[in-house]
């Protein structure tokens, strides 16, 4: 019972707090009601916030203040060599947009942008797909739901060597298209195994929020469409895709964020340092990884920044409410409750 | 009557399609797993001779399989349990008591996720050189904390709603104290919520390969997914995918069992949570 240590802090801070309904009903016990309860959630809620201050809100401040220092072996302006982490300001900033390394930085960019862009499409149109196919099905359902959880169980960095060993040179990939492409090379093919080996990973994921959309939708909305002349093609985009859009846009944007975060695939499949594979998370970590922390530093930062204006972006242009449903459900619950208080 | 006829093959079309789609390459990947080494290149469907050899070759040599294992077990179930013991509280706070910045508490929480990995982990890995930290269970456990503990409490929450809490109070008219409703009432039925978001949880945990790949760097303390990407083959150039595929696959059916076992509670637990 994992669950059994949180509840004597609730069970013991309760008295004051939740007093039941019946006897809250005086204006002196309403009001001491509130207070407490405010004082219990704050209680229950400071261990997840404490936790999640100290191993994300304070690495990424200290990420940002890192990446305005440089490591200490530089020489300084009168040629001796400084000890120790030496400021550098937007030092670290400028590297990465301009001079040698400004290409590595644009080519990653570009490859990040263009394995979100390609592989969330193909997802969803996938998903989508899956999602349909397994709604139609009377019989079997629980089968196919069950085999497409299969490649959402396996872990990401297995998955990368199960498409490597597909895609070798004389490996299935080549033998089933009777080509002879060099796959885990550099090059565009190297693209393309990765984009094919991440929408076969995730877009089971879309599928099974499509498909639970899917099947809150009432079947007399079909029937009424049918009786009104609505063919296949018309019901889906008319009835289908707007009724599943909500569930659809969270799932989206969810795979989004992981996308534009994307490392173990490409670092499995292909490799470290290879040009047409290179995300902004594997170029942060290979300079992590050659102990540049304030280079790497900044390339998260920059990283960072451009999940968060994609994020937003998303949110305010196609309108995906994450927190919606929960707000939806809070309110139904809320209202369900006051009616039973009166009655 | 034709028409359903059609329909029916349709159906059973794109049942085979969607199943072919997700399986095939899992079907790979233990197919090669069960060819002798010298018949690794083949690409029969079937394998002209199965051998168990490249199991056994997973776990001998220097491959330290077994300690990657458990290491993994460490690692996962460690986030797993405080992961739950710290979201279990925050999630029943969000879901049954009524507060102002409820909303605000609940957004702030989910918008950490959008924090990529590695913004995280570039200061956390020079932190924890400095205290000593590397190549150590907690120095993979606690970056785990930052995907895992927004997706718990995102994923309880939603279960904790649903809970009928007019019971709790029905209870306590039937002269249950407070504590005793809790624990006679809420627990039990709060019970399969948590226990699917300990699966999600550990399944993400299991997963993970940033942090794992950072934080360690001797072969004692790697995980199963790290330790799996670095086997070496015989003659160093050549990858050993015999070996490599059979590991995956110890590494994968026990998860597959999991969530061919628990797949309603799953799904239940993906479209409520929407996460990961």
């Amino acid at each position: 019972m994992t669950t059994a240590p949180g509840h004597p802090a609730s069970a013991a801070g309760s008295p004051a707090a939740g007093a039941p309904p019946g006897q809250s009903a005086n204006g002196r016990g309403r009001k001491g009601d509130v207070q407490g309860t405010r004082r219990l959630a704050a209680l229950l809620l400071s261990p997840t916030l404490l936790v999640l201050a100290l191993v994300i809100g304070y690495p990424v401040l200290a990420g940002f203040r890192e990446s305005l220092y440089a490591r200490g072996e530089g020489l300084d302006d009168q040629g001796f060599v400084v000890e120790g982490d030496r400021f550098a300001g937007l030092g670290n900033y400028t590297a990465i947009f301009q001079g040698d390394r400004a290409a590595a930085f644009w080519n990653a960019f570009g490859n990040t942008t263009f394995f979100t862009v390609t592989t969330v499409v193909l997802e969803t149109v996938i998903g989508v797909a899956m999602a349909l196919i397994m709604h139609q099905m009377f019989r079997g359902r629980a089968l196919v739901r069950a085999s497409i959880l299969v490649p959402w169980a396996i872990p990401t960095a297995i998955s990368g060597l199960l498409w490597r060993w597909i895609f070798q040179a004389d490996g299935a990939a080549n033998a089933v298209l009777r080509e002879q492409i060099l796959w885990t090379a550099d090059g565009f093919p190297a693209k393309m195994a990765i984009v094919v080996a991440e929408v076969w990973k995730t877009s089971p994921f879309i599928g099974l929020l499509v498909l639970a959309g899917l099947q809150m939708i009432p079947r007399e909305v079909y029937e009424a469409a049918r009786v009104d002349g609505a063919g296949p093609v018309q019901q889906f985009w008319r009835i289908t895709l707007p009724l599943v859009k909500p569930a659809l846009l969270v799932a989206v944007l969810f795979r989004m964020l992981d996308a534009l975060r994307m490392f173990d695939l490409p670092a499995v499949l292909i490799g470290v340092n290879q040009k047409s594979v290179e995300t902004l998370t594997m170029l942060a970590w290979f300079e992590a990884s050659n102990l540049r922390y304030g280079s790497a530093a900044a390339y998260a930062t920059v990283l960072f920044l451009y999940i968060a204006v994609i994020a937003y972006l998303f949110v305010k242009l196609l309108g995906a409410d994450i927190i919606g449903e929960a707000r939806r459900q809070d309110r139904g619950a809320r209202k369900g409750a006051r009616k039973k208080v009166t009655a | 009557m034709s028409g359903s006829l059609a329909r029916r093959t349709l159906s059973s079309l794109g049942f085979a399609l969607v199943a072919l789609y997700s399986l095939a390459p899992f079907y790979w990947m233990t197919v090669s797993a069960f060819r002798r080494p010298q018949d690794q290149f083949d690409n029969t469907i079937i394998p002209v001779r199965w051998s168990w050899e490249n199991f056994s070759a997973v776990f001998s040599g220097d491959n330290g399989f077994g300690r990657a294992l458990l290491n993994s077990l460490v690692v996962a179930g460690g986030t797993t349990v405080l992961t739950l013991l710290i979201g279990t509280v925050t999630a029943y706070a969000l879901a049954r008591l009524d507060f102002r910045f409820k909303n605000a508490v609940l957004g702030l929480i989910i918008a950490t996720t959008m924090f990529p990995g590695i913004s995280q982990l570039v200061p956390l890995l020079k932190l924890f050189t400095d205290i000593g930290w590397i190549n150590t269970y907690q120095a993979m456990v606690v970056p785990s904390l930052g995907f895992a503990l927004p997706l718990s409490v995102w994923l309880l929450t939603a279960f904790f709603r649903q809970l009928p809490f007019e019971l709790e109070q029905a209870a306590m008219v039937d002269g249950c104290t407070r504590g005793q409703a809790f624990r006679k009432i809420i627990i039990p039925l709060a019970a399969p919520g948590v226990f699917t978001t300990a699966i999600l949880t550990f399944i993400a945990a299991w997963n993970e390969f940033l942090i794992a790949l950072s934080m360690v760097n001797k072969k004692e303390m790697q995980t199963a997914t790290v330790a799996i990407s670095k086997f070496t083959g015989v003659s160093g150039f050549d990858q050993p995918f015999g070996t490599q595929m059979a590991a995956g696959v110890i590494v994968t059916v026990p998860l597959i069992v999991v969530v061919l076992v628990f797949q309603r509670r799953i799904v239940a637990g993906l479209t409520a949570g929407g996460v990961k």
